[in-house]
């Protein structure tokens, strides 16, 4: 015990070079999939065929991809098509691209939530489709949507860890290093684990008050 | 102000309105009473746009009511609708629910939508409530703020879809007061009820509707006190004396 708070210390501040990468990665990725999600969750309830179509196709081909692939394919196989992403860039452009199909799901869950009867009343007062949606819709939707959503953020802190599949070197991949170095497997993954462990608390507290608002309508 | 020519509507293979033609003036109190089924909501929904029709024609002061056209928005502020069950916008108060309209739709200014949704809410008894959201009122208390909602849009014309039908009996009265009081002010209303004495008692006309189509129409009094029609006979002797 006392050899891992030796280590600990010692590796503490290596690490924590990692968990503002992970920091940055989830961030990153959370605003870019929450944009797009809603993008494709628009387009999916707005009515119109080809636009809906467009999206439900998008989703599932999004959704069918591992996301491991995803960062591969945009991290080594873009630079062949002429476009070249950092590391960085290319890890928050994959996990945003791949969590916005599930971002999209749960968005349209919460806008077809709505009772129909809110519609019609924002439509006889003469709001047309975008004022519904951004006056009476989605401020509704909101309270549906936010606890799936906390679940999300959990998920998207956890697999920013598959960054490191492509040099990102956030937490997980600089406790790799520091464990293939040091060979202090236990002590090294023990820390990593706690370390994420303390970042995903704030967050599974947020989702528990985010359901609590949730159900008291 | 309100005309309606051969009107005809299917939901599927169910044909609900089958040729409805009737014309509403201005200042008119009109009730539309029948069993239920029998498309008197489908009439009014279709004539502020919220269904499409698929025969006929429906205008409003002229204007050829069609919901895929951007007219629709010009006609919906000019008519405005009270529903059955309300319909007022959980997470706004009551006076933000009266002023999004004029606020929004209309691009009022902020203090003067403000002055007029107070006033309305005043007009229909609910001053005090004001800052209350619709789950902390009653029933009769959201369908009153629901009509100052309407009124908010200073329509020519209000539509009333069964207003008091999701009400306790007790909470009935004060929303027929308002609705009484709005008739005695002039406003054109066409209204669907299964309130026999309101209809008696405030509206200048009642048509009867039955299957799809207008069995019989005339002066309020005279249609539910003499009734010509065995359908609207039998009807109403069922609404007055269910037992």
């Amino acid at each position: 015990m006392k050899g891992f708070w030796h280590d600990a210390a010692e590796f503490f501040p290596i690490l924590m070079n990692g968990v503002v990468l992970t920091i940055v990665v989830t961030i990153g990725s959370l605003l870019l999939s929450t944009v797009l999600g809603l993008v494709w969750a628009m387009m999916r309830v707005s009515g119109i065929k080809a636009l809906s179509m467009i999206s439900a196709s998008l989703i599932n081909v999004i959704r069918g991809i591992p996301i491991i692939v995803l960062l591969f394919y945009l991290y080594f196989v873009m630079p062949d098509l002429g476009v070249t992403l950092s590391a960085l860039q290319a890890a928050i452009l994959g996990l945003g691209i791949a969590y916005s199909a599930y971002q999209a799901e749960n968005f349209r869950a919460g806008i077809e939530a709505i009772d129909k009867g809110q519609i019609e009343a924002a439509q006889s007062i003469g709001m047309g489709w975008w004022l519904t949606m951004r006056r009476v819709v989605l401020p509704q939707a909101v309270r549906i949507v936010l606890p799936p959503y906390g679940n999300v953020m959990i998920m998207m802190l956890k697999d920013s860890s598959q960054a490191s599949t492509i040099t990102v070197a956030e937490l997980a991949l600089q406790g790799k290093l520091i464990a293939s170095s040091t060979f202090k497997n236990t002590n090294v993954f023990t820390l990593v684990a706690l370390m994420y462990l303390t970042m995903s608390i704030p967050l599974i507290l947020l989702v528990r008050h985010f359901e609590k608002r949730a159900g008291k309508r | 102000m309100i005309e309606l020519n051969d009107v005809h509507k299917s939901f599927g293979e169910n044909e609900v309105l089958k040729g409805i033609t009737a014309s509403v003036q201005k200042g008119e109190v009109v009730c539309i009473v029948g069993p239920s089924g029998s498309g008197k909501s489908t009439i009014l929904r279709c004539i502020n746009g919220l269904e499409s029709y698929d025969r006929g024609e429906i205008s409003v002061e002229g204007l050829k009511v069609d919901r895929d056209a951007p007219s629709i928005v010009n006609i919906r502020t000019q008519v405005s609708m009270v529903f059955q069950r309300f319909n007022l916008f959980p997470h706004r108060t009551a006076l933000e629910n009266v002023i999004e309209g004029p606020l929004y739709v209309k691009r009022e200014p902020r203090a003067q939508a403000l002055e007029r949704g107070r006033a309305l809410l005043a007009q229909v008894g609910l001053a005090e409530k004001a800052d209350a959201h619709p789950p902390q009122l009653s029933g009769g208390q959201q369908q009153r703020v629901a009509i100052a909602r309407a009124l908010a849009m200073q329509p020519k014309a209000i539509l009333f879809d069964e207003p008091t039908s999701a009400l306790d009996p007790e909470l009935v009265g004060d929303v027929l007061g308002v609705m009484r009081k709005l008739a005695d002010d002039g406003m054109t209303m066409v209204v669907v009820t299964h309130e026999m004495g309101f209809a008696r008692d405030v509206a200048d006309r009642v048509l009867f509707i039955d299957g799809g189509v207008i069995v019989e129409q005339g002066p309020a009094k005279a249609l539910l006190n003499q009734p010509q029609h065995p359908r609207t006979q039998d009807f109403l002797r069922r609404v007055l004396h269910p037992l």
